[in-house]
C-alpha cells in the first residue's frame, strides 16, 4: 500500500505527517508528529476519520438567539452534515450554561452536543 | 479623576490576560476597559474549537476559552466596566473613556496596557470593480450573523481571501446549508493555517484557487454574481482567463489591521510592517508605562500566543508600577532577507529575562534555518522543516547573550533556505 501523507488537524501547529503500511495493509510508521495526538489522529485519520464539529443551536426564551455548541468529542466524518440536520432540528431553554448536553448521544454516534458558551 | 495602578485598554483575551498576571505580581488596583457589552473580544464569535491546546492542553472553542478567563477575573478585586470606550490615552497616563450610565471617564494610571485587538481590512481598502450592492461582506461580519445573530447572510458565496477567518466560514455556510462555490486567494500560497485548509476546504471539497482575485462584482441591490481572473507574478490579472461566477454572497478575508488609533494619536509610531507600537522585551512602548500586547501589537493567529504575550506584558507593568523594570541601554531587532519584522523591535541589555523573537516571514521556505546574527557574527540558528507567512515563528535569545551585546548593536534575524 502507498504511503499517505497528511496533515495533523488536532492542534494549530499544522505538522506534516507521513504514515507507511506493511503488506495486510495495516498501519507500520506514523513520522512527522511532534507530539502523540498526531500520531493517535493520524491512525485514526487513515481508518475511521473523525472531526469535532462546531455550530449553534437556538435559544427558547432568552435575550440570546443562539448559544454556540460542540460535539463533546469527535464524530465520524462522513456524519457531519447528518448531525448538523438533527442539532438544526434542536433547541434548548435559557439560561444555558457552558457544558449543558443539547442532545445526548447524537444519532447513536456515543457522543454528546454540549454548549460552549452562556446564554440568559 | 479616578486613580488606579494599571488601566487596561480591551478586555478580550490579551486585555485579561495582562490584567491578571500584573495582580499575580502584586499590583492592588486594576480596572479593565471594555467598550463591547462582554468580555471575551473576538473570541465570543469564534465557535470553532482549536483554542487553548498549548495553554490550557484542551481543545476549547473560542468563548470557552474566553470563559476560563472571566471566570479567574471574577475571582479577583479586579474592576471591570465593559460597554466603555476609551477615547484617549494622553501623557502622563491619562486614559478618557466614555459610557452611559458614567457619562465621561477619566483615569489617572501609573500604567496601562493597550489591547484593542484588530479588525478586518474592509472592501473600501481592495479595489474591485461595480455596484454597492448587499451581500458583500468581511467574513468576520459574516461570523458575526451566523454564530451570534442566527442569521444566515447568504446561499451561494465565494471567498476572496484565504485568511483562517475566511477559511473557518467556508466550513461554517457549508455545514449551515449553503454552496461555498470557492476561496479565491491572490498570492500563490495561502494565508491561513494548513489545518483550516485541510478541515475547512478538502473536507468540503471547496476548491481554492491560487493566484486568483475578484475583478468585478454584479447586481444591483443584491449581489448575483462575480468575475474572477488569474494574476501574473505582479499581482495584475491576466487577460482572457475572466470567468464569471454566480453567487449571492462574496466574503473578504483579507487581512486585518491592528486597531491603532487610540496609539496613533498618543503619539506613539506604528512599525510600518506589524501597524502596531514598536515594543521592548516586556511590551513596553516608547512612552514609559504604556504597555502594548495581543492583536493590537502583531497579528496573531493563536489566542495561546496572545495569552503568553500579554502575560508578558501584564507582568512589564507590574515590575515597572514596583519600580523594578529594567531601562536603559537597548539592544534593536531587524527581520532581513524574508523575515518580515520582528517583536519585540528593542531590547534591554541588561533585561532580567531570556526573550523570545516573535516574526512572520514573507513567503513559503522548506527545510530552510533561521539565523541570528549581531555584527555578522552568528549568535543562533534553529532548523525549520516549513516556514510559511500564515504561521508565526520565533527563536529564543538567552539573557547572557543579550547582555554581552553592545549598546545600540542590531539583531538579524534571517532565513537561509
Ligand atoms: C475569525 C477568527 C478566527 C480565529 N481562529 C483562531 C483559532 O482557531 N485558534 C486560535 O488559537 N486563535 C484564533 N484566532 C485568533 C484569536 O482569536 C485572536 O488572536 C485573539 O482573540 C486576539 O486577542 P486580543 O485580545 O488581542 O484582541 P480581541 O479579541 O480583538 O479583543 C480586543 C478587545 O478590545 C476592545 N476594544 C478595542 N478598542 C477599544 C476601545 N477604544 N475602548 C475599549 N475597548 C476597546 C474590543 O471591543 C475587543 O473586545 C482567530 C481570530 C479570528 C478573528
Ligand atoms: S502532531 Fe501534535 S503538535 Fe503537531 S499538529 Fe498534531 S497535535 Fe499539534
Amino acid at each position: 500500500m502507498e504511503n499517505r501523507e497528511l496533515v495533523c488537524v488536532a492542534c494549530p501547529l499544522g505538522c506534516p505527517i507521513t504514515v507507511t503500511f506493511d503488506a495486510d495493509g495495516n498501519v507500520a510508521t506514523v513520522t512527522g508528529n511532534t507530539c502523540k495526538r498526531g500520531d493517535a489522529y493520524a491512525r485514526t485519520e487513515v481508518t475511521n476519520p473523525t472531526r469535532m464539529i462546531t455550530t449553534t443551536v437556538r435559544v427558547e426564551g432568552g435575550s440570546a438567539y443562539v448559544v454556540p455548541v460542540k460535539s463533546a468529542n469527535p464524530i465520524p466524518k462522513g456524519m457531519m452534515m447528518e448531525c448538523m440536520a438533527e442539532i438544526n432540528k434542536a433547541s434548548i431553554k435559557a439560561p444555558v450554561n457552558i457544558g449543558d448536553v443539547v442532545i445526548e448521544n447524537i444519532l447513536g454516534t456515543g457522543v454528546d452536543i454540549v454548549a460552549t458558551n452562556y446564554a440568559e | 479623576m479616578l486613580n488606579y495602578d494599571l488601566v487596561v485598554v480591551g478586555g478580550g483575551p490579551a486585555g485579561m490576560a495582562a490584567a491578571l498576571k500584573a495582580k499575580e505580581n502584586g499590583i492592588d488596583s486594576i480596572i479593565v476597559l471594555e467598550r463591547a457589552e462582554t468580555l471575551g473580544g473576538i473570541l465570543e464569535q469564534c465557535i470553532h474549537t482549536g483554542f487553548g491546546l498549548h495553554y490550557f492542553g484542551e481543545e476549547l472553542s473560542g468563548p470557552e476559552y474566553a470563559g476560563r478567563f472571566m471566570k479567574m477575573l471574577e475571582g479577583t478585586d479586579i474592576d471591570v466596566k465593559v460597554d466603555t470606550m476609551v477615547l484617549d490615552v494622553a501623557d502622563g497616563n491619562v486614559v478618557t473613556a466614555v459610557n452611559k450610565k458614567d457619562g465621561l471617564l477619566k483615569f489617572q494610571a501609573k500604567a496601562v496596557v493597550l489591547a484593542m485587538g484588530c479588525r478586518e481590512r474592509p472592501r473600501g481598502a481592495l479595489s474591485i470593480a461595480g455596484s454597492r450592492c448587499s451581500g458583500i461582506m468581511t467574513a468576520g461580519t459574516a461570523q458575526k450573523y451566523v454564530n451570534i445573530d442566527g442569521y444566515m447572510p447568504g446561499h451561494e458565496v465565494v471567498i476572496l481571501g484565504s485568511g483562517d477567518i475566511g477559511l473557518i466560514m467556508a466550513r461554517r455556510m457549508t455545514l449551515e446549508g449553503a454552496k461555498v462555490k470557492m476561496v479565491c486567494e491572490l498570492m500563490p500560497y495561502s494565508g491561513g493555517l494548513t489545518r483550516n485548509i485541510v478541515q475547512c476546504l478538502d473536507d468540503f471539497g471547496i476548491p481554492l484557487k491560487l493566484s486568483t482575485t475578484v475583478i468585478a462584482t454584479h447586481g444591483k441591490d443584491r449581489l448575483e454574481g462575480v468575475t474572477i481572473a488569474k494574476v501574473d507574478d505582479k499581482l495584475q490579472p491576466i487577460e482572457g482567463t475572466e470567468e464569471y461566477v454566480p453567487c449571492d454572497t462574496l466574503m473578504l478575508s483579507v487581512g486585518l489591521i491592528p486597531e491603532n488609533e487610540l496609539s496613533k494619536n498618543s503619539g506613539l509610531d506604528l512599525d510600518r510592517i506589524t501597524n502596531g507600537p514598536q515594543v521592548d522585551e516586556y511590551r513596553e512602548t516608547e512612552h514609559a508605562g504604556v504597555f502594548a500586547c495581543g492583536n493590537v501589537l502583531q497579528v496573531h493567529d493563536l489566542v495561546d500566543y496572545v495569552t503568553e504575550e500579554s502575560q508578558i506584558a501584564g507582568l512589564g507593568a507590574a515590575k515597572f508600577i514596583k519600580g523594578e523594570k529594567v531601562t536603559g541601554e537597548c539592544v534593536y531587532t531587524q527581520g532581513i532577507n524574508g523575515v518580515r519584522y520582528i517583536v519585540p523591535q528593542r531590547i534591554n541589555r541588561e533585561t532580567d529575562t531570556d526573550v523570545k523573537l516573535y516574526f512572520r516571514v514573507g513567503a513559503v521556505f522548506n527545510n530552510a534555518r533561521i539565523i541570528v546574527e549581531c555584527d555578522g557574527k552568528e549568535i543562533l540558528s534553529k532548523k525549520k522543516v516549513k516556514l510559511c507567512p500564515g504561521e508565526m515563528e520565533y527563536v529564543t535569545l538567552k539573557q547572557s547573550v543579550i547582555s554581552e551585546l553592545p549598546a545600540d548593536a542590531v539583531i538579524n534575524v534571517r532565513v537561509e533556505a
